[in-house]
């Protein structure tokens, strides 16, 4: 985890705020985050392990700490409906949902981008049905990432925390107006406790700003239309607007982060680089598990090996170029991937990293790539797992070994390797 | 209650040009709805005929801001209109009044939007519902419905060799409106408009939510030239195949009862969707169907009786 050093033995610079030191889970922290904003309209249905975070906000509502409009839907499909009604109708709305909970609002999130709804949404990841499993992995959102909307995945409670102030204002920036999910992971983050630091109310409400919604349909002197049937003649050109924003948010997201950096003393970027400048070999991670790749790194490194972590903060826009740009660093990259895709050539992470390197002009004799699928339905990640990736990442830049590209951390059957093998030998 | 006059004077809030069926009596539904709404209003639509033949992209037939969500979403999507201008009239950033009405076909309202349009009851926004129902997907092109009557020739319930019609009865919407206890609850039909527009205005004077089921016939669907739509509404009505009810603050009260009560063969006879039934081997199935439909009635009238 980062940023628990005591805040008195920070050398901070003068703009940033005071801030208080308290202990909250993740759930409880992404609350005080939405009781700081106060949205006009929140939409939630519960489902595990979201529900402590809908019960610490219900809290606020039931004591009058937020004035917000609490819709308590029927459905996580009325949750997303009733959000973008409320967000069309020019009010700032949230939701937040887990796995089966967005897998039933999919329809419904697409059609919250292609409108341009700057809705928030905090996910806590967890693993989708079947079978079903309550606990961590990144199936659910990954099931959304081409939706649309701009994805921030969190290390810690602080980081949920202060994505869900930061997607506010990327999500209401005039030239992105997209939704923004703001992923933690399920139990890892939403249910632990953690030391972190809440910006004070004012400096929140000073950071997020008024928001000042175009066409609201509630400005009944000026009648749209939001939803209208759209035929082959614009459609195709209302999908690429839908880029364009994407690209927008890829070049705004940086100051809007360097922003909150000076605010807060926290600055973060779209990737965080962990001792890459001469690294060797690097892992390549999202979520909670980057803060157990950091405190291996810290081991191997007092053993003298050199080995780095890129840990990917905004998974959508996907950071290409950054990504390149720190990874050929690196002469040899595990991409672990808390998802699979079926069928895929790879994890999803992993397809993307590739695909980016082979557009970046980045050859396999450059970087060596691999791929390991961990953690799913909340398998536990050690810090031997990791030590395992870095040990392979190694012998594979000694010795040239290949074997599969895409391998399984923490798993039992040692056949499935060979399955997989086996398939790659097929392509 | 205004005059007729009075009401086709009002300012159009549906635009023409749009892209209905000649004779289409679901838009007929929408402006009786519409002109009966005083002030600021919001309208959502489920995704069906009215959403489509409205908003074309670039152009839209809505004089009054419109939103389309989904199919199945429309009562969901309205109470997040509603509950932002809770929100922001509470903040003060919004000085005035205005109205929310829903509408949605019977698969939309029936079928796959059931469970949003509960929740939305239930909860209490301060919406109008307005189901206009043509009795099976008209968009799609005529697929059988849950308000699709017994024995209906549709697209999914055709007329075989061993198969004639839909073979179960409609659900009752209404009746699962009312059992929301919610405080207005009506049936409507398109040719009697100040019964419709009675229970429009009774419905927008009541704070909370609200839903009416308004009958419209479907020249396609029904297979009936469209210039006898209205008739054909008329004898819905007067074979007490659909009855003009009300259920205020849990009250029942028949706002028409014909003055003749007609053999429902009368009805069916003008429909080709029921054309198998005029064969002498299916009066078996016409004569089910004028036994479901009269204990409906009687029930209906029993019920007034004992309020």
């Amino acid at each position: 985890m980062t940023n628990n050093k005591p805040l008195e033995t920070l050398e901070l610079p003068a703009t940033v705020r005071p801030q208080r030191v308290v202990a909250l889970t993740g759930n409880e922290a992404v609350a005080e985050a939405m009781r700081q904003i106060d949205p006009d309209v929140v939409a939630a249905y519960p489902i595990t392990p979201q529900t402590e975070l809908m019960h610490a906000f219900a809290d606020f509502v039931a004591n009058g700490k937020v004035s917000t409009e609490f819709v308590l839907v029927e459905s996580e499909h009325s949750a997303m409906s009733a959000s973008i009604g409320a967000s069309a109708a020019g009010a700032r709305a949230m939701t937040a949902t887990s796995s089966q909970g967005l897998a039933l609002m999919w329809e419904v999130v697409q059609i919250a981008s292609s409108l341009r709804l700057p809705i928030v949404m905090p996910v806590v990841n967890r693993a989708i049905s079947g079978p079903i499993n309550i606990h961590c992995d990144h199936s659910d959102t990954m099931g959304c990432r081409d939706s649309g909307w701009i994805q921030i995945f969190s290390e810690s409670a602080q980081e949920a925390y202060d994505h869900t102030l930061i997607a506010l204002r990327v999500a209401e920036h005039p030239n992105i107006l997209l939704p923004v999910m703001v992923t933690l992971d399920g139990f890892i983050l939403s249910h632990t406790m953690e030391r972190l630091e809440i910006l004070d109310d004012e400096t929140v409400k000073e950071f997020v700003g008024e928001y000042h919604p175009d066409h609201p349909l509630l400005d009944t002197k000026h009648p749209v239309t939001v939803g209208p049937l759209d035929l082959p003649d614009f459609f195709f050109e209302h999908k690429r607007q839908e880029v364009e924003a994407q690209l927008a948010a890829a070049e705004l997201m940086p100051a809007i982060l360097k922003e909150f950096g000076t605010v807060s003393g926290r600055e973060y970027d779209v990737i965080e680089e962990y001792e890459m400048d001469d690294a060797e070999t690097a892992i390549v991670v999202l979520g909670s598990t980057a803060g157990t790749v950091k405190s291996v790194v810290n081991e191997l490194r007092r053993e003298g090996r050199k080995v780095g972590l890129v840990k990917i903060r905004v998974f959508r826009p996907f950071p290409v170029r950054d990504l390149v740009r720190a990874l050929t660093k690196a002469e040899a990259v595990a991409v672990l991937d808390r998802s699979i895709a079926f069928g895929s050539a790879g994890g999803p992470v992993f397809d993307e990293i590739r695909s980016s390197f082979f557009g970046g002009g980045v050859s396999p004799a450059e970087v060596k790539v691999l791929n390991y699928i961990y953690g799913l339905g909340g398998r536990d990640v050690k810090d031997s797992d990791i030590r395992f990736v870095y040990d392979e990442l190694e012998t594979l830049l000694h010795t040239g070994e290949t074997g599969s590209a895409v391998r399984y951390l923490g798993l039992r059957d040692s056949n499935v390797e060979q399955v997989a093998l086996r398939l790659e030998e097929n392509q | 209650m205004p005059t007729l006059r009075e009401l086709a004077q009002r300012e159009e809030v549906l635009a023409g040009g749009h892209r209905a069926c000649v004779g289409c009596l679901s838009t007929v539904a929408l402006r009786q709805v519409m002109a009966s709404v005083p002030g600021d209003v919001v309208v959502g639509a489920a995704t069906g005929c009215m959403e489509v033949v409205t908003t074309i992209y670039p152009y839209t037939s809505w004089k009054v801001p419109f939103i389309h969500n989904a199919f199945e979403n429309v009562a969901a999507t309205v109470s997040g209109v509603e509950a932002a201008y809770q929100a922001l009239r509470r903040k003060g950033k919004i000085d005035h009044e205005i109205k929310f009405v829903a509408f949605g076909g019977d698969g939309g309202t029936y079928d796959i939007g059931l469970q949003s349009l509960s929740g939305a009851m239930e909860r209490g926004h301060d919406m109008l519902y307005v189901c206009y129902n043509n009795e099976a997907y008209m968009n799609t092109g005529v697929q059988r419905s849950s308000a699709t009557p017994f024995a209906a020739w549709t697209s999914t319930s055709p007329v075989g060799t061993v198969e004639v019609g839909k073979k179960d009865f409609p659900k009752d919407l209404t009746e699962i409106m009312v059992a929301h206890h919610i405080p207005y609850v009506a049936q409507a039909a398109v040719h009697h408009w100040k019964d419709l527009a009675t229970k429009v205005q009774k419905a927008m004077s009541i704070r909370g939510p609200k839903f009416i089921n308004i009958l419209a016939p479907c020249t396609l669907g029904w297979k009936y030239p469209p210039e006898i739509g209205l008739d054909v509404s008329r004898l819905a009505v007067d074979t007490c195949a659909w009855a003009l009810y009300e259920v205020e603050n849990g009250k029942r009260k028949l706002t028409h009862r014909p003055r003749e009560k007609k053999p429902i063969i009368e009805y069916l006879k003008v429909q080709d969707r029921f054309k198998h039934l005029l064969k002498p081997e299916n009066q078996t199935i016409v004569e089910q169907l004028q036994k479901g439909i009269d204990e409906r009635w009687n029930r209906l009238i029993g019920g007034q009786a004992s309020a």
